[in-house]
Protein backbone atom coordinates (compact mmCIF):
# COMPACT_ATOMS: atom_id res chain seq x y z
CA UNK A 1 0.00 0.00 0.00
CA UNK A 2 2.97 2.09 0.77
CA UNK A 3 4.78 1.65 -2.02
CA UNK A 4 1.43 2.57 -4.04
CA UNK A 5 0.92 5.76 -2.51
CA UNK A 6 4.26 6.61 -2.90
CA UNK A 7 4.83 6.00 -6.54
CA UNK A 8 1.24 7.86 -6.91
CA UNK A 9 3.00 10.88 -5.18
CA UNK A 10 6.05 10.89 -7.43
CA UNK A 11 4.18 10.57 -10.46
CA UNK A 12 1.56 13.81 -9.23
CA UNK A 13 4.56 15.48 -8.96
CA UNK A 14 6.26 14.59 -11.87
CA UNK A 15 3.17 15.54 -13.81
CA UNK A 16 2.40 18.64 -12.57
CA UNK A 17 6.04 19.86 -12.88
CA UNK A 18 6.47 18.69 -16.51
CA UNK A 19 4.91 20.28 -19.13
CA UNK A 20 3.00 17.85 -20.90
CA UNK A 21 0.28 17.88 -18.27
CA UNK A 22 -0.36 21.92 -18.45
CA UNK A 23 -0.22 21.50 -22.12
CA UNK A 24 -2.83 18.57 -22.11
CA UNK A 25 -5.19 20.17 -20.07
CA UNK A 26 -5.00 23.35 -21.83
CA UNK A 27 -5.73 21.69 -25.36
CA UNK A 28 -8.32 19.37 -23.70
CA UNK A 29 -10.34 22.44 -22.24
CA UNK A 30 -9.93 24.66 -25.07
CA UNK A 31 -11.27 21.93 -27.16
CA UNK A 32 -13.94 20.69 -24.87
CA UNK A 33 -15.27 24.10 -23.88
CA UNK A 34 -15.39 25.17 -28.03
CA UNK A 35 -17.17 22.13 -28.62
CA UNK A 36 -19.74 22.53 -25.44
CA UNK A 37 -20.05 26.58 -26.99
CA UNK A 38 -21.22 25.10 -30.48
CA UNK A 39 -23.32 22.61 -29.65
CA UNK A 40 -24.86 25.16 -27.26
CA UNK A 41 -25.25 27.60 -29.80
CA UNK A 42 -26.91 25.58 -32.52
CA UNK A 43 -29.10 23.82 -29.76
CA UNK A 44 -30.47 27.46 -28.82
CA UNK A 45 -30.80 28.52 -32.34
CA UNK A 46 -32.98 25.95 -33.24
CA UNK A 47 -34.99 26.89 -30.40
CA UNK A 48 -35.24 30.03 -30.96
CA UNK A 49 -36.61 28.77 -34.60
CA UNK A 50 -38.95 26.19 -32.73
CA UNK A 51 -40.48 29.10 -31.46
CA UNK A 52 -42.10 29.70 -34.65
CA UNK A 53 -42.28 26.43 -35.85
CA UNK A 54 -44.31 24.15 -32.89
CA UNK A 55 -43.50 20.76 -35.66
CA UNK A 56 -40.01 21.58 -35.41
CA UNK A 57 -40.09 21.74 -31.22
CA UNK A 58 -41.62 18.52 -30.52
CA UNK A 59 -38.10 16.93 -32.20
CA UNK A 60 -36.25 19.25 -30.17
CA UNK A 61 -34.14 17.57 -27.15
CA UNK A 62 -31.60 18.48 -24.97
CA UNK A 63 -29.70 15.32 -24.14
CA UNK A 64 -29.86 14.13 -27.79
CA UNK A 65 -28.44 17.31 -29.13
CA UNK A 66 -26.03 18.49 -26.77
CA UNK A 67 -24.95 16.31 -23.53
CA UNK A 68 -24.45 12.62 -25.82
CA UNK A 69 -22.22 14.94 -28.51
CA UNK A 70 -20.70 16.55 -25.57
CA UNK A 71 -19.53 13.06 -24.56
CA UNK A 72 -18.44 11.88 -27.80
CA UNK A 73 -16.60 14.83 -28.20
CA UNK A 74 -14.78 14.11 -24.70
CA UNK A 75 -14.18 10.58 -26.01
CA UNK A 76 -12.23 12.08 -28.85
CA UNK A 77 -10.32 14.34 -26.91
CA UNK A 78 -9.05 11.92 -24.94
CA UNK A 79 -8.26 9.70 -27.46
CA UNK A 80 -6.00 12.08 -28.67
CA UNK A 81 -4.57 13.43 -25.23
CA UNK A 82 -4.10 10.11 -22.76
CA UNK A 83 -1.86 8.87 -25.03
CA UNK A 84 0.31 11.68 -24.32
CA UNK A 85 0.14 11.41 -20.64
CA UNK A 86 0.78 7.79 -20.64
CA UNK A 87 3.42 7.38 -22.50
CA UNK A 88 5.93 8.57 -20.60
CA UNK A 89 5.56 6.28 -17.30
CA UNK A 90 7.71 3.43 -18.12
CA UNK A 91 9.76 4.77 -21.53
CA UNK A 92 11.00 7.80 -19.91
CA UNK A 93 12.05 5.33 -16.29
CA UNK A 94 13.88 2.56 -18.86
CA UNK A 95 15.99 5.44 -21.30
CA UNK A 96 16.80 7.58 -17.70
CA UNK A 97 17.73 4.33 -15.98
CA UNK A 98 15.74 5.23 -12.98
CA UNK A 99 13.73 1.86 -13.43
CA UNK A 100 16.28 0.10 -11.98
CA UNK A 101 15.83 1.76 -8.96
CA UNK A 102 12.22 1.31 -8.73
CA UNK A 103 12.71 -1.96 -9.26
CA UNK A 104 15.15 -2.93 -6.74
CA UNK A 105 12.88 -0.65 -3.92
CA UNK A 106 11.58 -3.34 -1.76
CA UNK A 107 8.04 -3.20 -3.51
CA UNK A 108 6.41 -5.11 -6.16
CA UNK A 109 5.79 -4.63 -9.83
CA UNK A 110 1.96 -4.61 -9.13
CA UNK A 111 2.32 -2.06 -6.65
CA UNK A 112 4.32 0.03 -9.08
CA UNK A 113 2.04 0.06 -11.62
CA UNK A 114 -1.47 0.60 -9.46
CA UNK A 115 0.36 3.54 -8.50
CA UNK A 116 1.31 5.03 -11.85
CA UNK A 117 -2.30 3.55 -13.25
CA UNK A 118 -3.83 5.57 -10.08
CA UNK A 119 -2.14 8.70 -10.72
CA UNK A 120 -2.84 8.91 -14.26
CA UNK A 121 -6.37 8.48 -13.69
CA UNK A 122 -6.63 11.44 -10.87
CA UNK A 123 -5.03 13.95 -14.10
CA UNK A 124 -7.91 12.68 -15.89
CA UNK A 125 -10.60 13.06 -13.13
CA UNK A 126 -9.06 16.38 -12.73
CA UNK A 127 -9.03 17.68 -16.30
CA UNK A 128 -12.68 16.33 -16.46
CA UNK A 129 -13.40 17.86 -13.17
CA UNK A 130 -12.90 21.34 -15.52
CA UNK A 131 -15.53 20.59 -17.49
CA UNK A 132 -18.33 20.30 -14.70
CA UNK A 133 -18.49 24.39 -15.02
CA UNK A 134 -20.18 23.86 -18.16
CA UNK A 135 -22.79 22.04 -17.14
CA UNK A 136 -23.66 24.09 -14.26
CA UNK A 137 -23.74 27.10 -16.70
CA UNK A 138 -26.11 24.89 -18.65
CA UNK A 139 -28.03 24.57 -15.14
CA UNK A 140 -28.88 28.08 -15.19
CA UNK A 141 -30.78 27.74 -18.54
CA UNK A 142 -32.26 24.94 -18.38
CA UNK A 143 -33.54 21.78 -16.16
CA UNK A 144 -30.66 19.50 -16.21
CA UNK A 145 -31.07 15.72 -15.32
CA UNK A 146 -28.11 15.31 -13.11
CA UNK A 147 -28.35 11.37 -13.24
CA UNK A 148 -28.00 11.31 -16.91
CA UNK A 149 -24.70 13.46 -16.34
CA UNK A 150 -23.43 10.97 -13.61
CA UNK A 151 -23.94 7.81 -16.00
CA UNK A 152 -22.12 9.87 -19.13
CA UNK A 153 -19.10 11.33 -16.99
CA UNK A 154 -19.26 7.20 -15.41
CA UNK A 155 -18.82 5.78 -19.25
CA UNK A 156 -15.71 8.47 -20.00
CA UNK A 157 -13.97 8.14 -16.58
CA UNK A 158 -14.60 4.16 -17.68
CA UNK A 159 -12.87 4.99 -21.67
CA UNK A 160 -10.64 7.13 -19.71
CA UNK A 161 -9.33 3.99 -17.66
CA UNK A 162 -8.98 1.83 -21.12
CA UNK A 163 -7.10 4.19 -22.43
CA UNK A 164 -5.01 4.63 -19.87
CA UNK A 165 -4.55 1.39 -19.55
CA UNK A 166 -3.28 0.42 -23.05
CA UNK A 167 -1.08 3.28 -22.84
CA UNK A 168 0.40 2.06 -20.18
CA UNK A 169 1.42 -1.19 -22.09
CA UNK A 170 2.51 0.63 -24.98
CA UNK A 171 4.74 2.87 -22.63
CA UNK A 172 6.32 -0.33 -20.76
CA UNK A 173 7.28 -2.51 -24.19
CA UNK A 174 9.68 0.52 -25.59
CA UNK A 175 11.65 3.16 -24.34
CA UNK A 176 10.62 6.01 -26.70
CA UNK A 177 8.14 7.95 -25.69
CA UNK A 178 6.86 8.58 -29.13
CA UNK A 179 6.98 4.94 -29.86
CA UNK A 180 4.87 4.92 -27.03
CA UNK A 181 2.49 7.17 -27.90
CA UNK A 182 2.13 6.61 -31.37
CA UNK A 183 1.61 2.86 -30.91
CA UNK A 184 -1.16 3.94 -28.33
CA UNK A 185 -3.03 6.10 -30.44
CA UNK A 186 -2.74 3.64 -33.30
CA UNK A 187 -4.46 1.57 -31.41
CA UNK A 188 -6.70 3.14 -29.75
CA UNK A 189 -7.64 4.27 -32.97
CA UNK A 190 -8.34 1.14 -34.08
CA UNK A 191 -10.30 -0.28 -31.27
CA UNK A 192 -12.59 2.54 -31.64
CA UNK A 193 -13.35 1.97 -35.50
CA UNK A 194 -13.77 -1.59 -35.05
CA UNK A 195 -17.43 -0.95 -35.26
CA UNK A 196 -17.49 0.34 -38.53
CA UNK A 197 -16.86 -2.37 -40.54
CA UNK A 198 -20.07 -4.36 -38.39
CA UNK A 199 -22.11 -3.43 -41.76
CA UNK A 200 -19.75 -5.39 -44.06
CA UNK A 201 -18.66 -8.46 -42.32
CA UNK A 202 -21.66 -10.79 -41.92
CA UNK A 203 -23.87 -10.86 -38.97
CA UNK A 204 -22.18 -12.91 -36.22
CA UNK A 205 -18.58 -11.77 -36.70
CA UNK A 206 -20.56 -8.28 -36.91
CA UNK A 207 -21.62 -8.37 -33.84
CA UNK A 208 -18.08 -9.53 -32.49
CA UNK A 209 -16.52 -6.66 -33.38
CA UNK A 210 -19.52 -4.25 -32.41
CA UNK A 211 -19.20 -5.50 -29.17
CA UNK A 212 -15.48 -4.98 -29.22
CA UNK A 213 -15.29 -1.71 -30.35
CA UNK A 214 -14.21 0.72 -27.51
CA UNK A 215 -16.18 3.59 -28.42
CA UNK A 216 -19.98 1.92 -29.19
CA UNK A 217 -19.96 1.20 -25.11
CA UNK A 218 -20.44 4.81 -24.29
CA UNK A 219 -23.58 5.37 -26.27
CA UNK A 220 -25.86 3.83 -23.53
CA UNK A 221 -23.91 5.77 -20.75
CA UNK A 222 -24.52 8.93 -22.73
CA UNK A 223 -28.29 7.45 -22.55
CA UNK A 224 -28.21 7.67 -18.86
CA UNK A 225 -28.26 3.62 -18.69
CA UNK A 226 -25.71 2.06 -16.71
CA UNK A 227 -25.96 -1.54 -18.49
CA UNK A 228 -23.34 -3.72 -16.18
CA UNK A 229 -22.01 -5.26 -19.85
CA UNK A 230 -20.52 -2.19 -20.77
CA UNK A 231 -18.96 -1.80 -16.97
CA UNK A 232 -17.60 -5.59 -17.15
CA UNK A 233 -16.29 -4.37 -20.98
CA UNK A 234 -14.39 -1.09 -19.86
CA UNK A 235 -12.99 -3.06 -16.65
CA UNK A 236 -11.97 -6.18 -18.23
CA UNK A 237 -10.49 -4.07 -21.17
CA UNK A 238 -8.75 -2.36 -18.79
CA UNK A 239 -7.44 -5.35 -16.37
CA UNK A 240 -6.54 -7.15 -19.78
CA UNK A 241 -3.72 -4.61 -20.65
CA UNK A 242 -2.71 -3.65 -16.87
CA UNK A 243 -2.22 -7.90 -16.83
CA UNK A 244 -0.36 -7.59 -19.76
CA UNK A 245 1.96 -5.04 -18.71
CA UNK A 246 2.88 -6.65 -15.51
CA UNK A 247 3.54 -9.80 -17.81
CA UNK A 248 6.55 -7.88 -19.93
CA UNK A 249 7.84 -5.73 -16.32
CA UNK A 250 8.25 -10.22 -15.26
CA UNK A 251 9.85 -11.14 -18.98
CA UNK A 252 13.24 -9.23 -17.67
CA UNK A 253 13.75 -11.70 -15.19
CA UNK A 254 14.23 -14.16 -18.43
CA UNK A 255 15.19 -12.62 -21.11
CA UNK A 256 18.42 -12.05 -22.26
CA UNK B 1 26.09 -12.28 4.41
CA UNK B 2 25.90 -12.76 0.82
CA UNK B 3 26.30 -16.37 -0.50
CA UNK B 4 26.40 -16.57 -4.19
CA UNK B 5 26.73 -20.24 -6.00
CA UNK B 6 27.67 -20.81 -9.24
CA UNK B 7 26.00 -18.08 -10.82
CA UNK B 8 25.82 -18.03 -14.42
CA UNK B 9 23.34 -14.92 -16.68
CA UNK B 10 22.96 -15.75 -20.52
CA UNK B 11 22.10 -12.72 -22.36
CA UNK B 12 20.97 -14.69 -25.29
CA UNK B 13 23.61 -17.27 -26.42
CA UNK B 14 25.90 -15.30 -24.58
CA UNK B 15 27.14 -15.58 -21.71
CA UNK B 16 27.47 -12.78 -19.01
CA UNK B 17 28.97 -14.29 -16.36
CA UNK B 18 29.63 -18.31 -15.50
CA UNK B 19 29.51 -20.38 -12.61
CA UNK B 20 30.79 -17.02 -10.04
CA UNK B 21 30.50 -18.49 -6.27
CA UNK B 22 31.57 -16.09 -3.69
CA UNK B 23 30.91 -15.50 0.06
CA UNK B 24 31.04 -12.09 1.48
CA UNK B 25 31.03 -11.85 5.11
CA UNK B 26 29.25 -9.55 7.19
CA UNK B 27 30.83 -5.78 7.90
CA UNK B 28 33.58 -5.97 5.06
CA UNK B 29 33.84 -3.74 2.32
CA UNK B 30 34.33 -5.95 -0.90
CA UNK B 31 35.48 -4.52 -4.16
CA UNK B 32 34.15 -6.28 -7.93
CA UNK B 33 37.17 -4.98 -9.94
CA UNK B 34 37.41 -6.12 -13.81
CA UNK B 35 37.61 -4.40 -16.89
CA UNK B 36 34.11 -3.31 -18.57
CA UNK B 37 31.94 -5.90 -19.72
CA UNK B 38 33.95 -8.40 -17.32
CA UNK B 39 30.02 -8.73 -15.50
CA UNK B 40 30.14 -6.74 -12.85
CA UNK B 41 27.01 -5.33 -13.36
CA UNK B 42 25.26 -8.32 -14.01
CA UNK B 43 26.35 -9.73 -10.53
CA UNK B 44 25.38 -6.82 -8.79
CA UNK B 45 21.83 -6.53 -10.93
CA UNK B 46 21.24 -10.17 -9.90
CA UNK B 47 21.99 -9.17 -5.80
CA UNK B 48 19.22 -6.45 -5.80
CA UNK B 49 16.84 -8.65 -7.56
CA UNK B 50 16.47 -6.86 -10.72
CA UNK B 51 17.04 -9.88 -12.76
CA UNK B 52 17.45 -13.38 -12.25
CA UNK B 53 20.13 -15.64 -12.91
CA UNK B 54 20.14 -18.60 -15.46
CA UNK B 55 21.23 -21.20 -13.18
CA UNK B 56 22.76 -20.42 -9.67
CA UNK B 57 21.40 -19.49 -6.10
CA UNK B 58 21.99 -16.29 -4.38
CA UNK B 59 21.44 -15.60 -0.86
CA UNK B 60 21.29 -12.37 1.27
CA UNK B 61 20.95 -13.28 4.98
CA UNK B 62 20.02 -16.70 4.06
CA UNK B 63 17.07 -15.17 1.96
CA UNK B 64 16.45 -16.39 -1.63
CA UNK B 65 16.34 -13.68 -4.26
CA UNK B 66 14.74 -15.75 -6.51
CA UNK B 67 12.09 -16.50 -4.15
CA UNK B 68 12.14 -13.43 -1.54
CA UNK B 69 12.77 -10.85 -3.53
CA UNK B 70 11.09 -8.00 -1.66
CA UNK B 71 12.81 -9.07 1.82
CA UNK B 72 16.16 -9.12 0.04
CA UNK B 73 15.57 -5.60 -1.25
CA UNK B 74 14.83 -4.67 2.26
CA UNK B 75 18.31 -5.37 3.38
CA UNK B 76 20.12 -3.61 0.62
CA UNK B 77 20.81 -0.01 -0.51
CA UNK B 78 21.76 0.03 -4.41
CA UNK B 79 22.99 2.79 -6.25
CA UNK B 80 23.26 1.88 -9.86
CA UNK B 81 25.16 2.79 -12.39
CA UNK B 82 25.64 6.07 -13.78
CA UNK B 83 23.31 7.06 -11.02
CA UNK B 84 19.79 7.52 -12.43
CA UNK B 85 17.63 9.62 -10.33
CA UNK B 86 14.16 11.65 -10.98
CA UNK B 87 15.65 14.56 -11.84
CA UNK B 88 12.16 16.45 -12.20
CA UNK B 89 12.02 16.10 -8.56
CA UNK B 90 13.88 18.04 -5.76
CA UNK B 91 16.31 16.35 -3.61
CA UNK B 92 13.80 16.74 -1.09
CA UNK B 93 10.67 15.26 -2.74
CA UNK B 94 12.76 12.48 -4.24
CA UNK B 95 14.25 11.20 -1.13
CA UNK B 96 10.74 11.47 0.73
CA UNK B 97 9.45 9.55 -2.08
CA UNK B 98 12.29 6.77 -1.41
CA UNK B 99 11.71 6.86 2.12
CA UNK B 100 8.02 6.26 1.50
CA UNK B 101 8.61 3.67 -1.03
CA UNK B 102 11.30 1.59 0.95
CA UNK B 103 8.28 1.83 3.80
CA UNK B 104 9.20 4.39 6.31
CA UNK B 105 5.99 7.00 7.04
CA UNK B 106 5.17 9.40 9.52
CA UNK B 107 7.58 10.95 11.80
CA UNK B 108 10.20 8.80 11.14
CA UNK B 109 9.79 9.91 7.52
CA UNK B 110 11.63 13.66 8.48
CA UNK B 111 13.91 12.24 10.76
CA UNK B 112 14.92 9.46 8.50
CA UNK B 113 15.55 11.96 5.19
CA UNK B 114 17.41 14.51 7.49
CA UNK B 115 19.75 11.66 8.97
CA UNK B 116 20.63 10.54 5.53
CA UNK B 117 20.77 14.65 3.62
CA UNK B 118 23.40 15.07 7.11
CA UNK B 119 25.21 12.27 6.46
CA UNK B 120 25.82 13.00 2.10
CA UNK B 121 26.52 16.58 3.43
CA UNK B 122 22.95 17.58 1.10
CA UNK B 123 22.04 20.05 3.39
CA UNK B 124 22.14 22.85 1.53
CA UNK B 125 20.68 21.45 -1.54
CA UNK B 126 17.43 19.67 -0.40
CA UNK B 127 14.86 22.28 -2.09
CA UNK B 128 16.89 22.30 -5.18
CA UNK B 129 15.85 20.14 -8.25
CA UNK B 130 17.98 17.02 -9.09
CA UNK B 131 18.56 18.08 -12.59
CA UNK B 132 20.38 21.32 -11.55
CA UNK B 133 22.84 19.96 -9.21
CA UNK B 134 26.74 18.90 -10.43
CA UNK B 135 27.21 15.40 -10.76
CA UNK B 136 29.07 15.29 -7.80
CA UNK B 137 26.08 16.17 -5.65
CA UNK B 138 24.12 13.70 -7.53
CA UNK B 139 26.09 10.73 -6.89
CA UNK B 140 25.69 12.26 -3.27
CA UNK B 141 22.05 12.12 -3.44
CA UNK B 142 22.33 8.36 -5.04
CA UNK B 143 23.55 7.90 -1.78
CA UNK B 144 21.23 9.39 0.17
CA UNK B 145 18.46 7.38 -1.19
CA UNK B 146 20.58 3.96 -0.81
CA UNK B 147 21.25 4.80 2.95
CA UNK B 148 17.76 5.88 3.62
CA UNK B 149 16.19 3.53 6.06
CA UNK B 150 20.00 2.27 6.89
CA UNK B 151 20.09 -1.18 4.98
CA UNK B 152 22.86 -3.80 6.35
CA UNK B 153 24.00 -3.73 2.88
CA UNK B 154 25.22 -1.06 0.26
CA UNK B 155 25.60 -1.98 -3.19
CA UNK B 156 27.08 0.76 -4.94
CA UNK B 157 27.58 0.01 -9.41
CA UNK B 158 30.96 2.46 -9.92
CA UNK B 159 29.94 5.06 -7.87
CA UNK B 160 32.92 6.68 -8.39
CA UNK B 161 32.83 6.89 -12.58
CA UNK B 162 32.57 10.25 -14.28
CA UNK B 163 33.94 12.92 -11.11
CA UNK B 164 36.53 14.88 -11.13
CA UNK B 165 39.90 14.47 -8.99
CA UNK B 166 38.25 16.13 -6.02
CA UNK B 167 34.80 14.45 -6.17
CA UNK B 168 36.12 11.09 -6.59
CA UNK B 169 37.85 11.26 -3.45
CA UNK B 170 34.88 13.02 -1.31
CA UNK B 171 33.00 10.40 -2.36
CA UNK B 172 35.60 7.96 -1.34
CA UNK B 173 35.44 9.64 2.19
CA UNK B 174 31.78 9.40 2.21
CA UNK B 175 31.88 5.57 1.50
CA UNK B 176 34.81 4.30 4.04
CA UNK B 177 32.69 6.42 6.62
CA UNK B 178 29.29 4.46 5.49
CA UNK B 179 31.21 1.60 5.93
CA UNK B 180 31.98 0.70 9.18
CA UNK B 181 29.10 -1.74 10.15
CA UNK B 182 27.77 -1.93 7.25
CA UNK B 183 28.73 -4.33 4.46
CA UNK B 184 29.57 -3.17 1.31
CA UNK B 185 29.53 -4.07 -2.16
CA UNK B 186 31.34 -2.28 -4.65
CA UNK B 187 32.26 -2.48 -8.51
CA UNK B 188 34.59 -0.78 -10.58
CA UNK B 189 37.45 -0.65 -12.97
CA UNK B 190 39.74 1.73 -11.12
CA UNK B 191 42.37 0.16 -9.92
CA UNK B 192 43.46 2.58 -6.88
CA UNK B 193 40.06 2.92 -6.19
CA UNK B 194 39.89 -0.90 -4.66
CA UNK B 195 43.40 -0.80 -3.02
CA UNK B 196 42.36 2.18 -1.09
CA UNK B 197 38.84 1.12 0.04
CA UNK B 198 38.60 -2.58 0.27
CA UNK B 199 39.28 -4.92 2.46
CA UNK B 200 38.76 -8.01 -0.17
CA UNK B 201 39.07 -7.50 -3.47
CA UNK B 202 37.21 -10.17 -6.52
CA UNK B 203 38.74 -10.11 -9.44
CA UNK B 204 36.28 -10.63 -12.61
CA UNK B 205 37.16 -11.48 -16.30
CA UNK B 206 34.98 -12.47 -19.04
CA UNK B 207 31.99 -13.60 -16.70
CA UNK B 208 34.47 -15.28 -14.15
CA UNK B 209 36.31 -15.05 -10.92
CA UNK B 210 40.07 -14.85 -11.30
CA UNK B 211 41.44 -14.08 -8.11
CA UNK B 212 39.85 -13.41 -4.66
CA UNK B 213 41.62 -11.73 -1.71
CA UNK B 214 42.87 -8.89 -0.13
CA UNK B 215 44.62 -6.31 -1.64
CA UNK B 216 47.89 -6.57 -0.08
CA UNK B 217 48.01 -11.10 -0.56
CA UNK B 218 47.05 -10.30 -4.46
CA UNK B 219 49.98 -8.35 -4.62
CA UNK B 220 52.05 -10.79 -3.07
CA UNK B 221 50.86 -13.79 -4.16
CA UNK B 222 51.50 -12.93 -7.96
CA UNK B 223 55.06 -12.31 -7.20
CA UNK B 224 55.16 -16.01 -7.06
CA UNK B 225 59.18 -14.73 -5.45
CA UNK B 226 60.77 -11.72 -4.77
CA UNK B 227 61.84 -9.29 -6.93
CA UNK B 228 65.34 -7.19 -6.52
CA UNK B 229 66.50 -4.13 -7.88
CA UNK B 230 70.45 -3.89 -7.91
CA UNK B 231 72.82 -1.21 -8.91
CA UNK B 232 76.27 -2.48 -8.65
CA UNK B 233 79.39 -0.32 -10.09
CA UNK B 234 81.27 -3.20 -11.23
CA UNK B 235 82.41 -4.96 -14.76
CA UNK B 236 78.51 -5.51 -16.14
CA UNK B 237 79.19 -9.03 -17.76
CA UNK B 238 80.94 -10.56 -14.42
CA UNK B 239 78.41 -8.66 -12.21
CA UNK B 240 75.82 -10.40 -14.26
CA UNK B 241 77.19 -13.83 -14.21
CA UNK B 242 77.79 -14.06 -10.69
CA UNK B 243 74.18 -12.77 -10.22
CA UNK B 244 73.27 -15.49 -12.45
CA UNK B 245 75.45 -17.99 -10.28
CA UNK B 246 73.70 -17.33 -7.07
CA UNK B 247 71.54 -20.28 -5.41
CA UNK B 248 67.68 -19.14 -6.23
CA UNK B 249 67.99 -16.61 -8.60
CA UNK B 250 66.34 -17.44 -11.56
CA UNK B 251 66.70 -14.75 -13.83
CA UNK B 252 68.74 -11.39 -14.19
CA UNK B 253 67.73 -9.04 -16.71
CA UNK B 254 69.54 -5.33 -17.05
CA UNK B 255 67.44 -2.30 -16.42
CA UNK B 256 67.02 -1.08 -19.89
CA UNK B 257 68.77 2.06 -20.49
CA UNK B 258 70.69 2.36 -17.17
CA UNK B 259 73.88 0.54 -17.28
CA UNK B 260 74.77 -0.95 -14.01
CA UNK B 261 71.52 -1.79 -12.70
CA UNK B 262 69.81 -5.35 -12.81
CA UNK B 263 66.74 -6.61 -11.91
CA UNK B 264 67.25 -9.85 -10.36
CA UNK B 265 63.95 -12.58 -9.92
CA UNK B 266 64.27 -14.89 -7.13
CA UNK B 267 62.63 -17.35 -5.27
CA UNK B 268 61.23 -16.72 -2.01
CA UNK B 269 64.02 -16.76 0.68
CA UNK B 270 64.46 -13.96 2.63
CA UNK B 271 68.40 -14.76 2.93
CA UNK B 272 68.96 -14.07 -0.55
CA UNK B 273 68.91 -10.35 -0.55
CA UNK B 274 71.58 -10.00 2.00
CA UNK B 275 73.42 -12.82 0.81
CA UNK B 276 73.45 -11.25 -2.87
CA UNK B 277 74.98 -7.68 -1.19
CA UNK B 278 77.57 -9.57 0.73
CA UNK B 279 78.36 -11.39 -2.57
CA UNK B 280 78.69 -7.96 -4.29
CA UNK B 281 81.02 -6.36 -1.73
CA UNK B 282 83.40 -9.40 -0.94
CA UNK B 283 83.76 -9.27 -4.71
CA UNK B 284 85.23 -5.78 -4.45
CA UNK B 285 82.36 -4.13 -6.58
CA UNK B 286 80.61 -0.94 -5.27
CA UNK B 287 76.85 -1.24 -4.41
CA UNK B 288 75.44 1.62 -4.83
CA UNK B 289 71.80 0.64 -4.66
CA UNK B 290 69.36 -2.11 -3.29
CA UNK B 291 65.77 -2.49 -3.63
CA UNK B 292 62.98 -4.87 -2.96
CA UNK B 293 60.34 -4.43 -5.66
CA UNK B 294 56.56 -5.22 -4.45
CA UNK B 295 54.20 -6.03 -7.56
CA UNK B 296 51.31 -3.11 -7.54
CA UNK B 297 47.99 -4.08 -7.59
CA UNK B 298 47.86 -2.59 -10.82
CA UNK B 299 50.48 -5.24 -12.19
CA UNK B 300 48.38 -8.03 -10.37
CA UNK B 301 45.51 -7.06 -12.25
CA UNK B 302 47.15 -6.79 -15.94
CA UNK B 303 48.94 -10.14 -15.31
CA UNK B 304 45.22 -11.42 -14.29
CA UNK B 305 43.40 -10.26 -16.92
CA UNK B 306 46.07 -10.88 -20.01
CA UNK B 307 46.53 -14.10 -18.19
CA UNK B 308 44.31 -15.56 -20.93
CA UNK B 309 44.88 -13.45 -23.95
CA UNK B 310 48.34 -14.78 -24.83
CA UNK B 311 50.11 -12.30 -23.57
CA UNK B 312 51.89 -13.64 -20.63
CA UNK B 313 54.90 -12.74 -19.85
CA UNK B 314 54.91 -9.39 -21.21
CA UNK B 315 53.88 -7.46 -17.90
CA UNK B 316 55.50 -9.66 -15.67
CA UNK B 317 58.73 -11.31 -16.26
Amino acid sequence: MRGISGVFRKEITIAFVSPIFYAACFIFLLLSGYFFYSTTAYFSLLSFQAAQNPFLSESLNLTDMVIKPFFGDLAVILLLMLPLLTMRLYAEEKKSGTIELLFTYPVSDASVLAGKFAATMALVLLMLAGTIPFMIILETMVDLEWGLLGAGYLGVVLLGASFIALGIFTSSVTENQIVAAVVSFGALLMFWALGWAQSVTGPTFGAVLGHLSIVDHLDRFTQGLIDTRDVVFYALFTLFWLFLTLRFLNSRFWRG
Amino acid sequence: MIHIEELTKYYGLKPAIQDISLDIEQGKIVGLLGPNGAGKTTILRILTCYMQPTAGRVTVDGLDCRTQALEVRKRLGFLPENVPLYVDLSVQAFLGFAATIKGVSGAMLQRETDRVVEACGLQEHRKRLIKHLSKGLKQRVGLAQALLKDPPLLILDEPTTGLDPAQIIEVRNLIRQLGGERTVLLSTHILPEVSQLCERVVILHKGRVRKEDTPANLAQDIQQGFRTQLSVDGPQEAVQKALADMKGVSDVQPMEGRSGEWMVQSEGDPALRPQMARMVVESGWGLREMRAIELSLEEVFVHLVTEESGEEGEHVS
